[in-house]
């Protein structure tokens, strides 16, 4: 009996906190969305009215934002999946003894505040910084182009910090692979490239898989970078949500907005986990 | 004749092709250390202007100074800010850690009805963008008429913490080999005695990595903080809102403390282990 029982006395703490402050506050989200203003009611006052014409008019009025997080943060997917790859990769099979210091130097960055290094990035990148001036010293770019204030700076700044999401899931399921699996593929005359595209790279798949749902969920919602590096013309989807909630006090159009945002990123990593087909996820 | 056949067979290989062999060589460990310079360029900034002689806006290099190091508290609000990141971080990362290891061992050491879905409670918080956790919870703060501020910011750090600390610890239980514990029983400890005696000795590593990782989530937290701490202020709040008029340079200072300071622990914590292992 006791047994039984085990798993569930151990699961209610915290399911209970759970539910209270993470499933009700989704569901007062829902409710939220569909209110209408107090006619006559001061700012921010909102009744309940069920009115599911505020997500057609929420996604209408801001299907530009809504477009540029999800490219945007597909941009820096893969982005993060180019650099990390080759990384995590040299790190798994070619680092030796040192392998252990390196992991930490992935991480290491991460311990000094990331809008620090946001904020950083804007001056390296800006016309202060270094990175101008020498561009234009060698006329990769022409006097009047910038980079701070770009769609480039914004992805740019998303790849950067969602980095280690994707090193440290790809690296952990790169050094699982048995060296010798690749051996074998030589002596079975694949040269590199077949190699890696039929053993390496379908035995790295979890770590692909996690290291880029780690990396899209928070970048298509994010709006610090967009917010620093960025320009009104590079808004995304949560620079809307935040100035809805502080700003204009839009409470429906914001929850509306967030819960949108939320379903699309559920049904696109459903879709994703159903085609790459991986259950180790959790 | 004969000294044109002798000079043949010597091995002159022009300097560009030599180069061209060790680049692809050693291709992949030039990229590696590519990679690691864009990792460390705006870190290696931050730690220079921290030395920045620069007033109240650390924007233009105007000469090296030690004040900020010696005086870190020296810009307003910056270490009241510090503190309550520091309070708000440990107070989280105690009850995250203890109600995600709770549940990390109720999913990873029992078959039970309802698996699957407990699974998927721990994943869809994960799979929540910030700004929606932050935003939801703002809602249902504002319906219980509860004010943002110290508290609110705690709650709302423990719920993205908790599935962060499950997965580690579940990792590391699910490593564990079961003839361990076996072997206790089989020497006449009872559940309990195994737990405490094998089990949790054995987890405790993936639980103090679990704690970490949970700490430097919050510390590091912006998005779910700025929507539930109301006037309270915490580091990267403030140096979100000094960011549009200029960033104290004791900011630079504590965040390259913050660096040096992390990074001494985990080379501790590495040295550690590696003396226990021997």
């Amino acid at each position: 009996m006791r047994k039984i029982r085990t798993p569930y006395l151990l699961l209610l703490p915290g399911f209970a906190f759970l539910f209270t402050f993470f499933i009700l506050p989704i569901i007062n989200l829902a409710q939220t969305s569909t209110q209408t203003r107090i006619p006559g009611g001061d700012t921010g006052q909102y009744e309940q009215t069920l009115r599911f014409t505020n997500y057609f008019d929420a996604f209408i009025e801001n299907r530009e934002q809504f477009t540029r997080s999800f490219v945007y943060a597909l941009l820096a997917t893969l982005l993060a999946l180019a650099i990390s790859y080759p990384l995590a990769y040299a790190i798994a099979f070619k680092s030796g003894k040192y392998k252990n210091v390196l992991l930490v130097l992935v991480i290491a960055p991460f311990f000094t505040s990331f809008l620090l290094r946001t904020i950083a990035w804007k001056q390296i990148l800006g016309e202060e910084g270094f990175v101008v001036p020498t561009l234009r010293t060698f006329g990769i770019i022409s006097d009047s182009t910038t980079l701070t204030s770009t769609s480039f700076a914004v992805v740019m700044g998303m790849t950067y910090n969602f980095l280690p999401f994707m090193t440290l899931p790809l690296f952990a399921s790169i050094d699982r692979i048995d060296p010798k699996t690749l051996e074998a593929s030589g002596d079975l005359y694949a040269n590199g490239i077949t190699t890696f595209r039929k053993v390496t790279l379908p035995l790295s798949m979890p770590g692909v898989v996690a290291g880029t749902l780690l990396t899209f969920i928070p970048a298509a919602g994010d709006y610090v970078n967009a917010a620093i590096l960025g320009s009104p013309n590079t808004k995304m989807l949560g620079n809307v949500i935040e100035s809805r909630y502080f700003r204009v006090v839009d409470y429906p159009t914001a929850a509306a907005l967030s819960f949108t945002l939320m379903v699309a990123i559920l049904i696109l990593v459903t879709l994703y986990i159903r085609k790459v087909g991986t259950e180790e996820l959790v | 004749m004969s000294q044109k056949i002798q000079q043949a067979p010597i091995p002159t290989i022009p300097l560009g092709a030599r180069i061209q062999r060790w680049v692809g060589r050693n291709l992949i460990k030039i990229y590696a250390f590519i990679a690691f310079t864009y990792l460390f360029i705006p870190v290696a900034y931050t730690f220079a202007f921290s030395f920045n002689d620069s007033g109240k806006s650390n924007l233009i290099w105007k000469g090296f100074t030690l004040d900020n190091w010696r005086n870190p508290c020296g810009a307003p609000e910056v270490c009241n800010a510090l503190g309550n990141s520091i309070k708000i971080g440990l107070i989280a990362t105690i009850f995250s850690t203890i109600l995600g290891t709770m549940i990390a061992f109720a999913i990873g050491r029992h078959k039970f009805k309802g698996r699957s879905t407990s699974n998927l409670l721990i994943f869809l918080p994960m799979a929540t963008p910030e700004i929606v956790l932050g935003a939801s919870l703002l809602s249902l703060f504002l319906v219980l008429e509860i004010n943002p501020g110290f508290w609110p910011t705690v709650i709302a750090h423990i719920v993205f913490c908790i599935s962060f600390v499950v997965v580690t610890v579940k990792a590391r239980i699910a490593s564990l080999d079961p003839k361990l514990e076996q072997a206790a029983m089989d020497l006449y400890a009872n559940e309990f005695q195994t737990f405490r005696r094998v089990t949790l000795p054995l987890v405790a590593p993936g639980i103090a990595g679990a704690a970490l990782l949970a700490f430097s989530l919050s510390f590091d937290d912006f998005i779910i903080t700025n929507f539930n701490s109301g006037t309270l202020t915490t580091f990267p709040k403030f140096i979100y809102i000094s960011a549009a008029r200029g960033i104290p340079a004791q900011a630079n200072v504590i965040g390259s403390a913050m660096f040096f300071l992390a990074l001494t622990l985990v080379i501790v914590g590495q040295l550690a282990n590696r003396r226990r292992v021997r």
